[in-house]
């Protein structure tokens, strides 16, 4: 779900300024607390009890052997599921994996995005149309998408094998899915596929915030169209570009879907990412494993999220 | 608007927007053409690009033989109520996030954007032993809760957007006129809100209705099963069906895009409202 996101931490600065939307501060008063708590504890309640309860809960579960196959011994084994990870010899494949899978999306995600954008910034007929057509991967879960996709790239009756062999570019199918890199290849395509509307809507309204009149004084200086894309528009937008990178890392590294419905890890666990493996392990029964390996992500995404909100912070004060 | 344009630019540029469209409608197309065809048409070559006999059969076996009309049944129940839930309580959130100060905003803000940096499957074990022990597991009712908790936080975030665009004078003169705080809410703003609060619902329903491995974690019985949960079985099988596997992907897809069809609007504008002003 890519509209699964959000970058509310800028908001209340756009906000504090707004006519009517400002929060007046008031004497707090039994009355008000009795609304606040009222209104409130509802969401409170279920985020607490169906979210950071099993979050809280499970995170000792990563310090004891807990095997739902063998309920009998759940003794605490220390930082044991650590080094049954480490010590697993795909571990470090589907580490790598994992970077591969958030550098090889993004950046392709990325530069056709920004063409796209910079092509849709100058009207024409029915802009609006092509558009809410180019818009509709969204309307759909990864889920859906790596099913599609698994059809696609299927070995015998799948249309790109049949493309490319129409185009003389193969002279046999391709077993897409069946071989590691051709794979690894497969999802990465059809993650790339998935994102780029993304970016380019993203990025579009970014650069709709770039005043004319930057261009205008541009062009009396007679810069040329490479050097105003680099000199003007991108230094201009720059901060809203980091933003978005830096969210989609987050959300491409814990995005398990595409890979789950094409390849669901194989083969031989050669296009797992932490997640898929995770998700794996956790079926398995292995909640003690699955849980270290959660403690794993939340790390990482820690350290994502320093560099995201160190972003918003650098932002606010230029 | 910025540099004049030479027509051999105007070209380029119109071929690569062509060239990004059908690179965008082909997977959808090739689903639908699949799922029409028949199974005899699938499995033969040389591929078609056209479906030749257009053949109901694929759709009329997955209800006939595969129970996906429980499946329905199923997400369209589930998410329903989870999205409606999630989109009042949430309501009623986002108006005192929006409209209150007090000493724990900051801290409920902040609790509710982490769980948007953390996925929900990160405790898919605990959850399920929890709901084991609250009886809820096999439990539609019990995947309606664990939904609304899922959808509450970025829902409330998004309708606390739209409520610091309403001035609060509004719900103010209601409340001098005898109006109590929640009838003044539900009286005098969400009319104002409306298109916001659809958009949120129906944000939240797509959410549900696509929601994979929660309910793949908590729902075994077949008749218990989500549309996705379904297609998960159907994909872990040694021999897919892609004839009814492309009908049943079609009929997952069709309800989400004509509500986002509706919607896309304002989820646009959400997104990137944030990110470009700020």
């Amino acid at each position: 779900m890519p509209r699964r996101l959000t970058t509310e931490p800028e908001r209340p600065s756009t906000r504090t300024g707004a006519p009517g939307g400002a929060v007046r501060r008031r004497p707090f008063t039994a009355k008000r607390g009795l609304v606040i708590l009222a209104f409130l504890s509802p969401a409170v309640l279920f985020v607490a009890i169906f979210t950071y309860y099993p979050m809280i809960a499970g995170s000792q579960m990563a310090f004891r052997n807990w095997n739902l196959n063998n309920l009998t011994d759940t003794s605490w084994v220390g930082l044991g599921n650590f080094q049954k990870i480490l010590e697993d010899p795909a571990f470090f494949t589907i580490l790598g994996n994992s970077v591969l899978w958030v550098v090889a999306s993004i950046v392709p995600q990325f530069v056709i995005g920004f063409a796209i954008a910079l092509w849709l910034r100058r009207k024409f007929p029915f802009r609006g149309l092509y558009q809410a057509l180019i818009f509709f991967p969204w309307a759909i879960s990864g889920f859906l998408i790596g099913i599609l996709f698994r059809w696609m790239f299927n070995s015998e009756f799948g249309v790109i094998n049949d493309l490319l062999a129409k185009a003389g570019l193969i002279d046999a199918p391709i077993a897409w899915l069946a071989d590691p890199t051709t794979a690894m290849a497969a999802v990465l395509i059809a993650n790339i596929w998935y994102g780029v509307t993304f970016f380019a809507i993203m990025i579009l309204a970014a650069l709709q915030s770039v005043p004319d009149e930057m261009f205008e004084a541009a062009a009396l200086d007679g810069a040329g169209k490479v050097r105003t894309l680099f000199q003007i528009t991108i230094p201009y937008i720059k901060t809203t570009l980091a933003l978005t990178v830096l969210l989609r890392v987050i959300w491409i590294f814990n995005f398990p879907d595409i890979i789950w419905a094409m390849t669901g890890g194989g083969p031989a666990n050669q296009t797992h990412i932490i997640t898929t493996w995770m998700i794996n392990i956790t079926q398995r029964g292995d909640y003690g494993m699955a849980s270290a390996l959660g403690l794993i992500v939340v790390a990482v995404l820690l350290v994502f999220s320093a560099f995201y909100l160190m972003a918003i912070r650098e932002k606010k004060v230029s | 608007m910025i540099t004049r344009e030479s027509p051999a630019q105007r070209i380029s540029r119109f071929v690569f927007l062509g060239l990004w469209l059908i690179i965008t409608i082909f997977p959808l197309y090739w689903i639908v053409v699949t799922s029409l065809k028949t199974p005899g048409a699938i499995f033969s070559f040389p591929l078609t690009y056209w479906p030749e006999d257009i053949s109901f059969e694929n759709y009329i076996g997955l209800f006939a033989k595969a129970d996906f009309g429980t499946y329905v049944g199923n997400s369209l129940l589930v998410a329903t109520v989870a999205a409606t839930v999630a989109t009042l309580i949430s309501l009623l959130s986002a108006y005192v996030l929006a409209r209150f100060e007090f000493r724990s905003k900051t801290a409920v803000l902040m609790a509710f954007l982490v769980t948007q940096m953390i996925p929900a499957f990160i405790a898919l074990g605990p959850l399920y032993l929890m709901m084991v022990q609250l009886g809820l597991v096999d439990n539609r009712a019990g995947l309606m809760l664990v939904y609304v908790a899922v959808c509450i936080p970025f829902c409330t975030i998004m309708l606390r957007g739209f409520f610091a665009n309403i001035p609060d004078a509004l719900e103010e003169a209601a409340m001098i006129d005898g109006c109590s705080r929640l009838g003044a809410l539900f009286r005098v703003i969400v009319p104002v809100m409306k298109p916001g609060i659809v958009a949120a619902f129906i944000f939240n329903f797509v959410n549900c209705w696509n929601e994979l491995f929660l309910s793949v974690t908590l729902m075994n019985r077949d008749s218990n099963k989500t549309v996705p949960t379904a297609l998960n079985g159907f994909i872990t099988s040694y021999n897919i069906d892609w004839g009814s596997m492309a009908a049943a992907a079609v009929l997952t897809i069709l309800p989400t895009m004509v509500l986002f069809a509706f919607a896309s609007k304002y989820i646009v504008q959400g997104l990137t409202a944030g990110a470009v002003k700020g």
